[in-house]
C-alpha cells in the first residue's frame, strides 16, 4: 500500500475505505486490479480502542472470503465461534436451541470490528496494488466516456475507469448520481454496547423476544484477563432510545440483567453505550455509468446481529469477481457490461429485502401492534421469524443465492 | 480534441475541427453501451470468453493473467471503431485495426487515444496494408458481407504468420438466423436497416471448406445463442451466429 499523493491512473478508484471498501480493494488486488482508496477519516482515530466498540458477526460465507483474500490467518485468533443460537419468548422455559448438525456448515463467528479494521488495514499495507489515501475530502467527481477521476480538497486528482462507492448509508456519490434508495424506518433503536460477564457463554447467541423488540446477546472470546465477553444488541423504541442511553451505568445494567435473567450470571458494562436506527434502505439500481455502489452505501439492514457486513461483503465478492473476470477478457472495469452482471447478480440476491420483510415488518412494522402481537403469537411465530437465527440458519445451510467464488470454500 | 491526422492508405490530409467533433460524436455512438452498437456491446464479452479459449488453448497461457497476448501481434479485419482491438491490446498484443470505413477508423482513433490505447489503425482494405504477418488475425461479422469470400479468406490467411491462430464469427445461414438477425433485429432497429444480406450468409460446412481450400483447418465451431434467461452465450446451437477458430495444417 502507497500512501503518496499519487495521481497516476488506476484501475478502480474506491470512495470509503471502511470495511467494505477495504475488503474489496484487497479482493481485487487479489486478482492484479489497482485501486485508489479515499477515506474522509483518520485511520490513527478509526483503530483507536475506543472508536469503535461495535461487534460484527461473520458468517461462514464472509469468512471463506476473508480466507481467500488471505486475511483469515490474521484474524482467526479474535474470532469467537457461534456453535448455537438460542431463540426465546421473554426468557419464558421452552427456548429452542439451534445447532447445525455436523456437516451442516457452522454459524460464523464474532469479531470486534476493531480487530477487522486493523487486519484489514494492516493487509492492505501490503499490497502495491492499493494506494490508500486517508484523510481525504472529495470535493468533485467526474465520470466520463474514458475513464473517472475524484478530485480532493487540496486539488489531487485520482484517476481511473470505475468508480465504487463505498462510504456508508449517507454516500454523497449516490446521492450526486441520483440512485434512489428505498427506506423503511422501523422507529426503534438498537442499543449497542458489550458487556463482560461471570459465566461463560458457551459460544450459545440468545435471541431473546420482548414486547418492545429482540434482545440479542452475541457471544465474543474472552478478554486478555480472562474476563467473559458478550456483545449485546437490545431494540427499544426510538423515542425511548436516548433516555436508555444517558441512564446511569447501575440502573442501565440492572434493567438489561432483568431482560436476560440468569443466563451470563452476573453482569457488568464493557465500554461504551452506542446506538443504530434499526431500519432499511435499499438501492434497487446499484449502478449507474461507471459506477457502481457497494457496503451501506447500497443497503443497509436491521442491526440485531451485524449481518450489514455479511451483505456488503457479498458485494465486494461479487464485483470482485465481476472485474476479474471481465479484466481477463481484456474488458475494463467500467465496461457496462460487466456493471450490468454485477446489478444483476446483485438483484437477485434479494435476500436482504426477504430479511427485512419477513422478520422485521412482522415484528414492527404494525405501529402499535407489536407488543401485542409478539404476546399473542408465542414461540412457534417467533420461532418461525428471529433474524438472527433465519440468517445464520439459511448461511450455515447455504440457501442464501449464488455465491460469488471467493465466498465459497 | 483539437486536431487529427489520417495515416492510412486512403487518407485525407488533416482532418478539419468540425469533422474531429463529428468523429468524436461517431466514437460516442459507437461506445455507447444503450447506443445504436447496443448489440454489438452485449456480444462482446460472449465473443471475448471464446476468444480468450482460444489463445490459452493455442499458446498454453495461464488462464489467470491479464495479458496473454504479450509479446504477440493481432489484427483485426473490420474493426469497426475498436471493440474488438482494444480488448485485444488491454490483453497484451500489439494491434493493427483495419476497416474500409475511414468514418469508423477516425472513431476508432478517438476512442484509443481517450483510453490511452496504443493502437495501430488503418482505414482501407486489408490489401492496402503493408505486406506483415499477424500472430493473432480476427475478424467477427464481416465474411457475410464480402462478395469473393474465397478471395477474403485467401487474404487472411495470407497475413496469418507461421503458428498463428485466426478467429472468426459470422451469422449461420438458417431459418431462425433470417427471422432474427434480418428481419427481427432490423425490423426493432437492434442493427440498422440493410445491414444483413441473408442470402450471403455461409453455413459452418461452407465456410470449412473455404478455410480448407486455404490450408487451413476449422476448429468446432461455437454458438452463440440467445435467450431469455442467460441473455447471449456461447453455446452449442450454432443456429443464429457462430464463432470458429483456424490455424494451418
Ligand atoms: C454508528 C454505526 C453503528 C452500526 N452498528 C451496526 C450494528 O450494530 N450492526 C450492524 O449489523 N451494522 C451496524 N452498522 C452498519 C455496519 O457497520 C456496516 O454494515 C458495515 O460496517 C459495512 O459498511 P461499509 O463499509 O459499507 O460502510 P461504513 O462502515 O459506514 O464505512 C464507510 C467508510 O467511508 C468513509 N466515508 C464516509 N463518507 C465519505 C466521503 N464522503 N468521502 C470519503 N470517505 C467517506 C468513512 O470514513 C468510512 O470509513 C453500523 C454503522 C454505524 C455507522
Amino acid at each position: 500500500m502507497s500512501g503518496e499523493i499519487g495521481t497516476e491512473r488506476r484501475d478502480v478508484v474506491i470512495l470509503g475505505g471502511g470495511l467494505v471498501g477495504m475488503t474489496l480493494a484487497i479482493a481485487l488486488a487479489e486478482l492484479g486490479i489497482t485501486s485508489h482508496v479515499l477515506d474522509a477519516a483518520d485511520p490513527e482515530a478509526q483503530m483507536a480502542a475506543g472508536f469503535d466498540g461495535r461487534a460484527s458477526a461473520i458468517s461462514t460465507a464472509s469468512w471463506n472470503l476473508f480466507t481467500n483474500i488471505g486475511i483469515a490467518d490474521r484474524l482467526e485468533k479474535f474470532g469467537c465461534p457461534i456453535d448455537a443460537i438460542a431463540v426465546s419468548d421473554q426468557l419464558k422455559p421452552g427456548e429452542l436451541h439451534f445447532r447445525p448438525q455436523p456437516g451442516e456448515g457452522s454459524l460464523g463467528r464474532m469479531f470486534a470490528n476493531r480487530q477487522l479494521r486493523i487486519a484489514l488495514f494492516d493487509a492492505a499495507k501490503e499490497r502495491p496494488e492499493i494506494a490508500f489515501h486517508p484523510k481525504s475530502r472529495i470535493v468533485a467527481r467526474e465520470r466520463d466516456a474514458f475513464g473517472v477521476a475524484a478530485i480532493r480538497e487540496d486539488g489531487a486528482r485520482f484517476e481511473g475507469s470505475l468508480l465504487v462507492a463505498a462510504e456508508g448509508r449517507r454516500s454523497p456519490t449516490r446521492e450526486e448520481a441520483g440512485l434512489t434508495v428505498a427506506k423503511w424506518d422501523y422507529r426503534h433503536r438498537a442499543l449497542i454496547c458489550g458487556l463482560t460477564h461471570e459465566k461463560p457463554h458457551g459460544n450459545v447467541a440468545w435471541e431473546i423476544f420482548y414486547p418492545a423488540g429482540p434482545f440479542a446477546l452475541l457471544p465474543m472470546l474472552d478478554d486478555d484477563q480472562g474476563r467473559h465477553r458478550t456483545a449485546l444488541v437490545w431494540t427499544v423504541a426510538e423515542k425511548d432510545a436516548d433516555a436508555w442511553l444517558k441512564l446511569g451505568e447501575r440502573a442501565f445494567v440492572a434493567e438489561a440483567q432483568k431482560r436476560m435473567g440468569g443466563v451470563l450470571g452476573e453482569i457488568a458494562l464493557d465500554g461504551a453505550r452506542t446506538s443504530f436506527p434499526l431500519g432499511f434502505h435499499h438501492a434497487p439500481t446499484i449502478v449507474a455509468d461507471r459506477l457502481a455502489l457497494v457496503g451501506d452505501a447500497a443497503h443497509g439492514i436491521h442491526p440485531i446481529a451485524g449481518q450489514g457486513l455479511n451483505l456488503g461483503l457479498r458485494d465486494a465478492a461479487a464485483l470482485a469477481e465481476v472485474l476479474g473476470d471481465g479484466m481477463r477478457l481484456g474488458l475494463e472495469p467500467g465496461d457496462a457490461q460487466l456493471l450490468k452482471r454485477y446489478q444483476d447478480w446483485r438483484a437477485l440476491d434479494d435476500f436482504s429485502v426477504a430479511l427485512a420483510t419477513d422478520g422485521l415488518t412482522w415484528i414492527f412494522g404494525v405501529p402499535g401492534k407489536t407488543a401485542s402481537m409478539v404476546r399473542r403469537a408465542g414461540m412457534s411465530a417467533i420461532e418461525k421469524f428471529a433474524p438472527l437465527k433465519t440468517f445464520f440458519m439459511d448461511e450455515a445451510r447455504g440457501v442464501s443465492g449464488a455465491l460469488p467464488a471467493l465466498l465459497q470454500d | 480534441m483539437t486536431s487529427a491526422t489520417v495515416t492510412g492508405e486512403t487518407s485525407s490530409p488533416t482532418i478539419r475541427p468540425e469533422e474531429a467533433a463529428h468523429f468524436g460524436k461517431l466514437a460516442a455512438e459507437w461506445w455507447d453501451p444503450r447506443g445504436s452498437s447496443a448489440m454489438l456491446h452485449k456480444l462482446n464479452p460472449v465473443r471475448l470468453a471464446f476468444i480468450r479459449s482460444a489463445i490459452d488453448t493455442h499458446w498454453g497461457t495461464d488462464v489467470t493473467i491479464r495479458a496473454p497476448l504479450t509479446g504477440r501481434t493481432a489484427i483485426d479485419v473490420g474493426c469497426g471503431a475498436g471493440l474488438l482491438c482494444e480488448p485485444l491490446a488491454r490483453m497484451g498484443a500489439k494491434v493493427t485495426g483495419v476497416d474500409a470505413a475511414a468514418e469508423n477508423i477516425a472513431a476508432a482513433r478517438h476512442h484509443a487515444a481517450g483510453m490511452r490505447l496504443d493502437i495501430d489503425y488503418h482505414a482501407g482494405e486489408l490489401s492496402s496494408l503493408p505486406e506483415d504477418t499477424f500472430d493473432l488475425v480476427t475478424s467477427m461479422e464481416v465474411i457475410e458481407h464480402v462478395a469473393d469470400k474465397r478471395a477474403f479468406v485467401r487474404e487472411l490467411v495470407s497475413r496469418l504468420a507461421p503458428g498463428g491462430l485466426m478467429i472468426l464469427s459470422t451469422p449461420n445461414r438458417t431459418a431462425a438466423s433470417k427471422l432474427l438477425l434480418v428481419d427481427g433485429a432490423e425490423m426493432i432497429g437492434q442493427v440498422p436497416r440493410g445491414t444483413h444480406d441473408w442470402d450471403d450468409f455461409i453455413v459452418p460446412e461452407e465456410l470449412g471448406e473455404l478455410l480448407n481450400d486455404a490450408g487451413m483447418e476449422m476448429g468446432a465451431p461455437k454458438g452463440i445463442a440467445f435467450t431469455a434467461m442467460k441473455g447471449l452465450h456461447l453455446s452449442d446451437d450454432l443456429k443464429l451466429n457462430y464463432i470458429v477458430t483456424a490455424t494451418r495444417r
